[in-house]
């Protein structure tokens, strides 16, 4: 038999926070293997996605790429608005403030081109080191010696070896879930994102946004209008496309019964949107993808053995307020890792990596950010039930009505506070009740039609690009009782009450002359979000390498 | 280890290429050549061994100087370093025994002498399968036919192989044999890098290649009957003892439905056709 391969350090997953992992530890001189699950790197991810440099943050994505912005990034975000609305009455705020806050530079980018990009760089300095980047490999689980993590096991190749495995494999992490790390049981601590890019043509988002060369805009889209789920919609601009998308608490999408894809149609045909958007409207990719939220699930001790998580896989996703910072502190985690690895390698205690890495996230202020003290003491008082009805309630009445008209544009200057963001409760009220009153007492009417036909969930589906592992399904239901997947028929953001051509449906099957309620499951068109690893009772894997779907845009 | 593929142009035979005249003879002047679809499961072969251990691939043909575009599409799959065209009039229409005894003779003309010689599984042409075993008999060394998975010791110098026996019942043989060999790869022929390191280095590869093959005529060799030190009365069609009795034409594709052919003047067939055809005018 050929021996064991060994490399000194494996990342597994080729977003930033590998991508950042990966190139820190080659510039040490860490022979470092980089495996990605996706045929081309990017291929898999998708974000909103505002890449934020945080002047706070020890590491920036183009400390370690330099040439990062030019080559890689979309527009800058030069201005930030929030939009409350009800009905179609509109209140306007200018958080460009609170973008600014801590802020260096902020691009939009598109996680194809981004990731793409990152991974020719990764590959040239791990190449350097004896290691390099392969596409195309999915690792399925930690490859362990009398109990202890040594290594990582994939579905493409034989079993490796490594000193240092760094789990950078984002949301659902199947690193993080079999080190015991992390599990995927409460919707209260994910959220959904839900996002199309919207093709425009030639020369239209300079005009229709009023930018010029190297300006670009962020508008954020909080009301009524999503059926009370609590959460928001975004547009970013890009170079020539749109991005324009939702994220919800997964727990009120399920309780709502709320259907993903009706969400985002609900905003791109809010009447506001017509100030972009015309019936000319091309959608070139509709996805999907689960987002943590730090506040509950970010890994105190995000280690074990010689296994690091960083990014989304330890849950590393800021929601701070309505700014959403996760690709930032994946590359800022990425990094320290790689620190703290390079500095136990030196003194020869490579196993002390994780407890170094663990102190410098909380040394460098990310956990503090990741997991705000402020937060949790809001969280005890305002996170109850009876507590929000009282604060609808109020807001609601004339009182609160009088208190947010007589705040006016003070209103404003609150929700541009960084301090206050850091605290916004996790209830209907922020996201739901507030933007509503405002909008209804100091918001005016928006009179242009809008002429947006979003395409339905069948051509959203069809228009995506998949590699189907025809007859090996990477999701299997382990209970098809409607109590226990039911939710997944709605919350599946390719899935839909009525709709066939899905991944999820409600069927009836006849047994011994009984009748039963069960759902169904085809994985065809999954676009591997998550969703259903939580809301629905499944045996929840991603697919080989290569295999699935495969997003151009991201 | 150094390793040669052996690789022959073919007519397209795919649908919409291939042009057949009135008698269904191949016209081959209006039909392209490609790379002979067999000889693919070779290349992977040969690739997998140069990632695995190292050394060069050379890609040797027999044809027309116009089979040069079929060397480079080689090149591009394979990685080769280096491309050999057997090429010139005295060559030209021979047969399996012909062309195995200048493949032979040219083999035997490398430096550093091939450890292995790869070939495909028939040509699309001729569907002989004849000119491996007929090589290897000139070139004089083992042959491994229906190969669908390999490894080899170069430090031994010895090759197992894995190959799939036909029979009542499909078989899989595991085989072994000393070095220099040729392999005849099997169209299940399976190529597998489950090490990191063969695929870093098959990416390696690819990378050195893109550049390679934009300037692939600076890696061919070409060698005529002189080159080879051959005469002429031995090579080509003069060297050929095949004798074709006849060609048959191509067989047409069945037409989805049954035809009968009728002669209108005859009275006889077209009654027999208004007989058949009565009941359906009655609307049945
Ligand atoms: C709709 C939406 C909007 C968002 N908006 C923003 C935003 O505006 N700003 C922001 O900063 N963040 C945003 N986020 C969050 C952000 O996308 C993530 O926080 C970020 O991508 C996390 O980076 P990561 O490197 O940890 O993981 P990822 O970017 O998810 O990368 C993980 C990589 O690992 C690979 N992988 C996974 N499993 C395996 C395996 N088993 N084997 C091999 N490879 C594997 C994947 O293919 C992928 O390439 C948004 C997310 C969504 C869904
Ligand atoms: S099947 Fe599950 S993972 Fe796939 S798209 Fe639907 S909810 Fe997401």
């Amino acid at each position: 038999m050929t021996e064991r391969e060994r490399y000194e350090a494996v990342v597994v997953g080729a977003g930033p926070g590998g991508a950042a992992a990966a190139a820190a530890l080659a510039r040490n001189g860490v022979e470092t293997l980089v495996l990605e699950r996706g045929v081309e790197t990017g291929s898999k991810n998708v974000s909103g996605g505002l890449l934020y440099a945080e002047a706070s943050a020890p590491y920036a994505i183009d400390d370690l790429f330099p040439e990062f912005r030019e080559a890689a990034a979309e527009r800058p975000v030069t201005d930030y608005y929030l939009h409350n609305l009800a009905g179609d009455r509109v209140k306007t705020f200018d958080i460009t403030d609170l973008h600014e806050h801590d802020t260096e530079w902020s691009d939009a980018v598109l996680r194809r081109k981004m990731d793409s990009w990152l991974a020719e760089r990764v590959h040239e300095l791990t190449r350097e080191t004896g290691g390099g980047l392969l596409t195309g490999v999915r690792v399925n689980g930690l490859l362990r010696e009398d109990g202890e993590i040594v290594g990582v096991t994939c579905d493409e190749l034989d079993p490796i070896e490594a000193d240092f495995v760094v789990a950078a494999d984002g949301v659902n992490s199947e690193l993080a879930r079999d080190a015991g790390l992390m599990d995927w049981e409460e919707p209260e601590e994910w959220f959904q994102g839900v996002k199309a890019v919207v093709d425009m043509p030639e020369g239209a988002v300079d005009d229709r946004f009023d930018l010029d060369d190297g300006e670009g805009e962020a508008h954020l889209f909080s009301g009524d209008l999503f059926e009370g789920v609590r959460g928001g919609g975004f547009l970013y601009t890009n170079e020539d496309t749109l991005s324009i998308g939702t994220v919800f608490h997964l727990d009120s999408l399920v309780a709502e019964e709320a259907e993903p894809h009706e969400l985002l149609d609900a905003l791109l045909t809010h009447p506001l949107l017509a100030r972009w958007l015309d019936d000319g409207y091309e959608e070139l990719e509709y996805a999907a993808k689960l987002v943590p939220d730090s506040k509950k699930v970010a890994h105190p001790s995000p280690h074990r053995g010689r296994l690091a998580l960083v990014g989304d896989a330890a849950g590393q996703m800021q929601a701070q307020g309505p700014i959403i910072k996760g690709m930032n502190h994946a590359v800022t985690a990425g990094a320290l890792a790689a620190e703290a690895f390079v500095e136990a390698r030196s003194r020869s205690d490579p196993d002390a990596a994780g407890a170094l890495y663990e102190r410098k996230l909380r040394e460098e202020g990310v956990m503090e950010k990741l997991r705000p003290r402020r937060y949790r003491a809001v969280r005890t008082l305002a996170e109850h039930d009876p507590v929000t009805d009282v604060l609808d309630a109020v807001l609601d009445s004339p009182v609160g009505r009088f208190g947010v008209r007589a705040l006016g544009d003070d209103l404003e200057r609150l929700y541009g506070s960084p301090f206050l963001s850091m605290m916004v409760p996790d209830t209907r009220t922020p996201y739901v009740t507030l933007p509503t009153v405002i909008a209804e007492e100091l918001g005016d009417p928006v009179e242009t039609k809008n002429g947006v036909t979003p395409p339905d969930l069948a051509d959203r589906i069809g228009s995506l690009t998949y590699d189907v592992d025809v007859g090996n399904p990477h999701i299997e239901l382990v209970d098809d009782a409607v109590g226990a997947s039911g939710d997944a028929v709605t919350a599946c953001p390719v899935s839909a009450r009525d709709f066939g051509g899905g991944c999820y449906r409600e069927e009836t099957v006849r047994t011994n002359g009984e009748e039963r309620r069960v759902v169904s499951l085809d994985t065809q068109p999954c676009v591997e979000c998550g969703t259903c690893a939580v809301v629905a009772d499944t045996d929840w894997e991603h697919p080989r390498g290569g295999k699935g779907v495969e997003f151009r845009q991201g | 280890m150094n390793t040669v593929v052996l690789t022959k142009g073919v007519p397209d035979f795919r649908e919409g290429q291939v042009s057949f005249d009135e008698d269904g003879h191949l016209e081959r002047g209006e039909t392209p050549t490609v790379m002979n679809p067999n000889d693919e499961h070779a290349l992977e072969a040969a690739l997998q061994t140069k990632v695995r251990r190292g050394g060069t691939v050379s890609v040797m043909s027999m044809g027309p100087p116009g089979y040069g575009d079929v060397l480079r599409e080689a090149m591009e799959s394979v990685y080769a370093d280096d491309l050999y065209l057997l090429s010139d009039r005295e060559m030209a229409a021979a047969d399996t025994w012909a062309t195995a005894i200048t493949i032979a003779t040219a083999l035997g003309k490398m430096e550093p002498s091939p450890d292995l010689v790869f070939a495909g599984f028939k040509t699309a042409d001729g569907e002989t399968g004849h000119t491996g075993p007929q090589t290897c008999w000139a070139y004089g060394m083992p042959i491994v036919t229906h190969v669908v998975s390999m490894e080899v010791d170069p430090d031994a110098e010895r090759l197992r192989a894995k190959r799939l026996v036909e029979g009542d019942i499909e078989e899989i043989e595991t085989v072994e044999t000393t070095l220099p060999a040729f392999v005849v790869a099997d169209p299940e022929f399976e190529p597998s890098y489950r090490r990191a390191e063969h695929r870093l280095r098959h990416k390696d590869l690819r990378e050195e290649t893109r550049e390679r093959a934009g300037e692939h005529e600076e890696h061919l060799t070409v060698w005529d009957h002189a080159d080879l030190n051959l005469d002429p009365d031995y090579i080509g069609l003069d060297g050929s003892p095949t004798v074709v009795s006849s060609v048959d034409p191509i067989p047409k594709a069945p037409a989805e439905r049954d035809a009968t052919m009728v002669d209108p003047e005859s009275d006889e067939e077209m009654a027999a056709v208004v007989d058949e055809m009565a009941p359906l005018a009655g609307g049945e």
